[in-house]
């Protein structure tokens, strides 16, 4: 199992490198630059504003000063926050977005998979019609709806909860964003355990368990739930993911200072280095949730192996 | 559960609030529609950045509440017969943030800074009056030969090109502000961050947390701090304007320096006053390929001009937050007449049966139809205007298709004169001077889109330049903005901006002017 480990991480660099390397020029293949806006600079002042961030230089060159500064864990500085390097940008919204992201999952993850369970035991009963309506406007409303309807009866009628800030992580600031952020992947994870969760309980082997005798707490969590869990486990990789490295949506709506809106606002700014530090971000975290999932696979399935 | 989370949430609030110190110290929550891209005076171009930059460092020269001027930095200043050479002399006690004096060295650090080319300042433009300036930022000069010197410590003395009238009004701009040279050369780059900032404005930088606020608080060295009301300044950036109206609305914001316009009634309705609208220094307007055919006939400019009904626009579109425009230059610029289309006071018929008349002349027609792309950067209201237009067009037998792409890259395309027939932009007025404006037009310009080629313009330009009196200034400028503007099209004007802005009524002292410029040292909260 170390040596499978060992043998992924280290395939994820030549992953990241190519990944590096295509972001890099297929960011300076997209029209326009940096330092184009709605007040025209002359091109003296252009020139001298290139020349400070490097842009002078050949293409290459600017490709081999980037790596070498990438390895040495040197992302550069934002060309459009030019106060804060990309690393200081990421430190501090990462731990932000992490934070809504983890909560977000955890939230998904344990009420989506009990509402799917429960109503797999009850198929066609009112319970599970209940919880495939939920499920279905879970993930078709939304996050741009949900967002300011939550605003609206929680931050202007209710006054439970601010309308939108961070405010120094408080409880009530986070609860907003994470309700938001969790919902559609509730949803989702409600509708992939309730389908798993009854082909499960139609197999061989449960009903083979069923004329053994066992009670029903064995048969559904040691024998059906490990089976039924792969699905919603090969859904939660990616998901962790995207959810842990933020939603431009949810932050920009909540005014929560994550990672999230860095994906779009530094592609539209042409910011090339914090395009280039989000793409290594999502890459790795990709790569880790990836592997992840497949050890986790090991662990629900005892088919795999990994030797 | 639900009761007790509400007890919880206030709880926590209270426990913040006295944590914080917050019901002895006057806060304002001041919404601004993005982050400052830097924090640097020398390096900032937008708004939103003014705004601040505005609160934490004092010019020469300041915008008080009416955005009048009156000495800052400076406590007096003389100015030679021949207009060339200003002489300021430093406000005594006016000390930076650390306590230290501010010294016309410091000035002189500071303007050699913006026009370095190792600076990288966008605005180091704007010194161009100053002996040098611009041979130092093309890197023609060395930085020490810009025309500018320390008589003593506090005498500061500034040679101009020329008499400028407009130079005073420049030093409002955040551009010409100083900076503490002991602070930027021990602290190089990060004398930017929150605890190494020193500043010699009103208030001091407490903390920058990127897309959540920038906390500024009062700065006690400050000449005038007795009189400054608000202790703690959060500006909050809002990109989500609607999320903003709530947070007004639940008092987390008392104010926002722009509101959704689409839901203008609505806010109207809810928050009567404290909705703000009035006419700013800025024009929208579409630029034609001039060295292309067909659009190198004035004749076809002016019909396509005359066809646009700017009152639609802006009542429809823009829902009265934008003015109709016939000048480039806006009105509202003491001492300058305007020049207007001919046709700024005809009828919406009259100018499109005049328009009519032009286009057949031309030869267009329904077997000869004239087609035209607007290109345009991204945006609700672009897209809207464009296809206004479009719709205004089309009884003329104009067949217009659209072209939108990211503002990136349709600037990128009109700096690089790439091709195209007509193309979206605007500009906002960086000190209340028609210069400002007139200067596009000039074919060296770089953010002359259009690649208006006048000799008569430039030298109209030129002669405004070097115009003996502020008046004889203003005639030249008002003559070149009826040459290339008014006759010639160098750009089509459409609208002039306005402010709309929204503004708590426990605020007190927020002045509408037409630089929406509201310092927070003349403001209060009630």
């Amino acid at each position: 199992m170390l040596r499978y480990v060992l043998r992924r991480l280290l395939t994820a660099i030549p992953t990241l490198f190519v990944i590096v390397t295509i972001s890099f020029f297929l960011m300076r293949v997209a029209p326009g630059g940096p330092f184009n806006q709605e007040k025209g600079l002359n091109p003296v002042i252009k020139a001298n504003l290139e020349r400070a961030f490097g842009l002078d230089l050949p293409l290459w060159k600017q490709y081999f000063v980037y790596l070498g500064n990438l390895l040495r864990g040197d992302f550069g500085p934002s060309y459009n926050l030019p106060d804060f390097t990309v690393a200081e940008l990421f430190a501090a919204g990462l731990p932000i977005s992490l934070q809504l992201g983890t909560a977000a999952l955890v939230l998904s993850l344990v009420i989506g998979c009990a509402m799917g369970i429960y109503a797999a035991l009850r198929q066609n009963s009112w319970i599970d019609y209940l919880v495939t309506a939920v499920a279905t406007a879970g993930s078709t409303i939304p996050t741009f709806v949900i967002a300011p309807v939550y605003q609206i009866i929680f931050g202007l009628l209710l006054r439970w909860a601010p309308v939108g800030g961070w405010g120094d992580g408080t409880f009530a600031n986070k609860i907003g964003p994470v309700i938001t952020l969790a919902l559609p992947f509730l949803a989702i994870f409600a509708r992939l355990m309730r389908g798993s969760m009854i082909e499960a309980l139609h197999t061989h082997h449960i009903r083979t368990a069923r004329a053994l005798g066992l009670s029903d707490y064995s048969i559904i969590v040691r024998h059906a739930l490990r089976g039924a869990l792969l699905p919603v486990v090969s859904y939660a990789g990616p998901a962790a993911a995207a959810l842990l490295t933020g939603s431009i949506i949810v932050e920009s709506i909540f005014q929560i200072p994550g990672v999230g809106r860095y994906f779009v606002d530094a592609a539209l700014n042409r910011d090339y280095t914090l395009v280039m530090g989000t793409v290594v971000v999502i890459a790795i975290f990709t790569i880790a949730f990836n592997l992840i999932v497949d050890l986790l696979y090991a662990v629900l399935d005892p088919r795999v192996r990994y030797e | 559960m639900n009761v007790s989370f509400k007890a919880w949430a206030i709880g926590s609030t209270m426990l913040m609030m006295s944590a914080t110190g917050a019901f002895a110290e006057v806060v304002f929550n001041r919404g601004n529609s993005a982050d400052p891209e830097s924090l640097d005076p020398h390096k900032t171009s937008t708004v939103y950045e003014a705004n601040i930059v505005r609160d934490l460092f004092m010019g020469l020269m300041v915008h008080n509440a009416k955005a009048e001027l009156q000495p800052g930095a400076a406590e007096s200043y003389t100015v030679s017969p021949d207009g060339k050479v200003y002489t300021f002399k430093l406000r005594a006690g006016a000390n930076w943030s650390d306590g230290s004096p501010v010294t016309a060295n410091d000035f002189v650090f500071s303007w050699q800074r913006v026009t370095d080319p190792a600076t990288a300042s966008e605005y180091a433009y704007l010194m161009a009056p100053v002996v040098n300036a611009e041979d130092v930022t093309a890197g023609k000069k060395k930085p020490a030969e810009l025309g500018v010197k320390a008589i003593d410590d506090m005498t500061f003395e500034v040679m101009l090109n020329a008499p400028t009238p407009y130079f005073l009004e420049m030093l409002t701009h955040q551009t010409t502000f100083p900076v503490s040279k002991a602070n930027v050369e021990a602290k190089a780059a990060d004398f930017t961050k929150a605890g190494n900032l020193v500043s010699n404005g009103a208030y001091v930088l407490a903390e920058f947390v990127p897309n959540d606020h920038i906390k500024i608080v009062k700065n006690d060295k400050f000449y005038d701090a007795a009189n400054v009301k608000i202790d703690i300044v959060n500006y909050i950036p809002t990109e989500d304007r609607s999320t903003a109206m709530k947070r007004l609305e639940a008092g987390e914001l008392d104010s926002n320096d722009d509101i959704p316009t689409e839901q203008l009634a609505e806010l109207k309705a809810k928050f009567g006053d404290q909705v703000r609208l009035g006419p700013l220094l800025g024009t929208y307007y579409y630029a034609f390929k001039l060295d292309k055919a067909p659009w190198d006939n004035v004749k076809l400019r002016h019909a396509i001009s005359m066809a646009i009904d700017r009152d639609l626009l802006a009542e429809k579109v823009w829902t009265n937050t934008m003015i109709p425009a016939y000048s480039f230059v806006p009105p509202g610029i003491g001492g300058y007449e305007t020049s207007l289309t001919e046709y700024a006071e005809t009828s919406q018929l009259d100018r499109e049966d005049a328009a009519k008349k032009i286009l057949t002349e031309l030869g267009y027609g329904p077997d000869k139809p004239l087609k035209m792309e607007i290109r345009y950067n991204t945006s609700e209201n672009h897209k809207l205007t464009a296809v206004a237009i479009q719709e205004q067009l089309k009884p003329l037998g104009i067949e217009v298709s659209l072209l939108n792409t990211d503002t990136k890259t349709h600037y990128g395309h009109l700096e690089q004169k790439g091709d195209f027939d007509i193309a979206r932009a605007g500009w906002s007025a960086d000190y209340k001077d028609p210069a400002n404006f007139l200067d596009l037009c000039k074919s060296t310009a770089g953010t002359n889109y259009g690649s208006y080629n006048s000799k008569e313009y430039d030298d109209l330009m030129a002669a405004a330049a070097a115009a003996s009196s502020p008046d004889e200034r203003m005639k030249k400028l008002s003559d070149a903005e009826a040459i290339g503007v008014a006759r010639d099209l160098c750009v089509v004007p459409l609208l002039h901006y306005g402010f709309h802005t929204i503004v708590s009524s426990k605020i007190k002292g927020w002045e509408d002017n037409v630089m929406d410029v509201h310092p927070s040292r003349f403001l209060s909260k009630e």
